[in-house]
């Protein structure tokens, strides 16, 4: 071992960070940041410089630095490659051993790789676009409650997407009211309804009333229909006793399924709701508020991508994913990279899709995509073709502003869904013949004849903020 | 009750989850649904159930699951089968996925009435 000397000061980073030559372990952590430097500093020194302040370095030396094995503990940028198509900004791949981050912990890496680093001077702007998770870590962690596997054969549907919808309007409504809202969609075909992210205990409407308008809503659905329903009762509070004792009430009226919003309720609340939730036979549903305050800005913040990733190891069963043909922002390849991020076992690279590594994920369960977002019958076609089976699309103008009403909607949009699936089986390009296969499953519905004429020319066409990076 | 005055409302009835929404399969589009199912390298299976307890999780099976199986016709002739044995139940059609451990396709071939 060499004896090393302590040399106060400041030196590059990139004489102790900068390591081209090193090859990644299986057990390390990997992250692509994408940077965009200050004029003159070199791209090395910058990427050394990230990986030093998001592992173990600080701005000078330090004496107590030679009491530790740092080559064992330090982060390591190992390669750079030009972004396609911008000449400003430069991907840096770095990796980080696996002692550096606290077992099933992914507060302590968020704190680590996006704590401090993004506010550093010498970078003007960071975004970290993608993690690899190594298998040891995943391993460390609970994951989904339930799973896709599970909340099929607990709901007792198969071969087709869910359908579900956002009570509206989202704020004001008494919770008897609100109940009423619920129980027609049931009737109507949907699978589940859900609380608006906004809802959650206001003087208009408090958690148990709505709690118990909501089950009996969602109970008389049930034995009228013959098919398990649900709702996602909003269990997001100010204190995580709050949100543990709304759990629990939300368990003792019957509900097979609780909600959580996990960016503003924060990772250590909802990895603690996901354990509470799967040990108690409690689906999770969760929303993503604040998502693109962090996500969107194509050279600052955290890709989606990452963000799945990290809520698929703290727990949950749904992840809103947008709807890529909705009113929410979502390029279509990217999204599909992400969904199968949180819903397959195995996911290889894909540049195309946004996937800068492999990743792993063992036995660990899969997440429900969930669609939600100005989507009406028209979409569904498209839909079923980008989200597949394992998915729920939700529509709530989409079904609370049928002519008729709720029951109605929903009965237009389960039809709809129905006869996509049917002829996607039979061999169909659904996309491509959206029109003639809605316009025949019409002729048997005139919930969806009437729905189809109320939506027939709303479209949301406008130009994605956040693309792929292409040459 | 005409059709005239039942435009704008929609009538709850009982329903049996995937296709219970559109109109009956006939016999050319299940055989389409059993084609899927064998394309996708899946086990088809019937269960069968009376209405009165339809909502029960499981229902009967028709003999084993069809392991191995790839000619549709020897399914449509099992549904026809276990239709005659069962007049007064229902009965769905499974599709078996071993690597989802799951069922990949669910679907009623026949409503009791």
């Amino acid at each position: 071992m060499s004896i090393k000397t302590y040399d106060a000061g400041v030196k590059d980073y990139a004489l102790t960070y900068w390591t081209p030559d090193y090859v990644p372990l299986d057990s390390d952590l990997l992250a692509c940041f994408k940077i965009t430097a200050q004029a003159n500093v070199p791209r090395e020194e910058a990427a050394a410089a990230v990986a030093a302040e998001s592992s173990t370095g600080t701005w000078t030396n330090v004496w107590s630095d030679l009491l530790t094995d740092l080559d064992y503990y330090k982060g390591r940028a190992y390669r750079i490659e030009d972004v396609p198509g911008d000449k400003e900004s430069f991907y840096a791949f770095i990796a980080y051993p696996i002692d550096l981050f606290e077992e099933g912990s992914i507060v302590n890496v968020l704190t680590s790789l996006v704590g401090n680093v993004f506010g550093f001077k010498a970078v003007r702007h960071l975004r970290l676009e993608d993690i690899r998770f190594p298998l040891h870590y995943v391993k460390t962690c609970g994951g989904p409650p339930s799973g896709i596997q599970v909340e099929r054969d607990r709901m007792d549907k198969y071969g087709r997407p869910f359908l579900g919808a956002t009570v509206k309007p989202k704020l004001g409504l008494s919770a008897k009211n609100y109940g009423r809202a619920v129980y027609e969609m049931l009737r109507g075909g949907l699978d589940f309804t859900k609380d608006d992210e906004n809802v959650n205990s206001q003087p208009f409407m408090r958690w148990q009333n709505r709690f118990e308008f909501v089950s009996e809503a969602v109970s008389k659905a049930q034995r009228e229909t013959g098919e398990r329903k649900g709702h996602y009762l909003n269990v997001t509070a100010p204190t995580c006793e709050e949100m543990f004792k709304r759990a629990e009430f939300a368990k003792a009226c019957g509900a097979p399924i609780i909600m959580h919003d996990f960016l503003t309720g924060g990772f250590t609340a909802n990895t603690s709701l996901a354990n509470w939730c799967r040990d108690n036979g409690m689906l999770l549903h969760i929303h993503r508020a604040m998502h693109a305050v962090i996500d969107r800005h194509p050279k600052h913040g955290i890709h989606f991508r990452v963000l799945a990733k990290c809520l698929r190891l703290s727990g949950g069963d749904h992840l809103h994913t947008g709807t890529v043909v909705g009113k929410l922002e979502g390029d279509r390849q990217s999204t599909l990279g992400f969904v199968d991020a949180i819903r397959e076992s195995f996911i290889p690279e894909d540049r195309a899709r946004g996937l800068f590594f492999d990743q792993d994920w063992g036995g660990m369960p899969g997440v429900m995509a969930v669609a939600s977002g100005g989507i009406h019958v028209w979409h569904i076609p498209a839909l079923v073709t980008i989200f597949g089976d394992d998915s729920v699309l939700q529509f709530g103008g989409g079904t609370q502003g049928h002519p008729w009403g709720n029951a109605a909607g929903a009965a237009a949009n389960r039809v709809a869904t129905e006869a996509c699936v049917k002829a996607r089986n039979e061999g169909v390009e659904i996309e491509k013949n959206a029109r003639e296969i809605l316009t025949e499953a019409a002729r048997h519905s005139p919930e969806l004849a009437s729905a189809m004429e109320t939506w027939k020319e709303i479209k949301f066409e406008f130009d994605v903020v956040d693309k792929l990076d292409v040459g | 009750m005409s059709i005239a005055s039942s435009i704008g409302d929609h009538a709850t009835i009982g329903r049996y989850e995937t296709f219970s929404y559109l109109p009956p399969l006939n016999r050319e589009e299940i055989l389409e649904q059993i084609l899927y199912i064998l394309d996708n390298g899946w086990n088809a299976s019937l269960e069968h159930e009376h209405p009165s307890t339809a909502f029960d999780y499981y229902w009967p099976m028709w003999k084993l699951p069809f392991f191995g199986e790839q000619d549709p016709n020897v399914i449509l002739a099992e549904i026809e089968a276990c239709r005659r044995a069962y007049p007064d139940h229902h009965v769905r059609l499974v599709g078996y996925d071993n690597y989802a451990q799951s069922k990949g396709h669910s679907f009623l071939v026949y409503r009791a009435l």
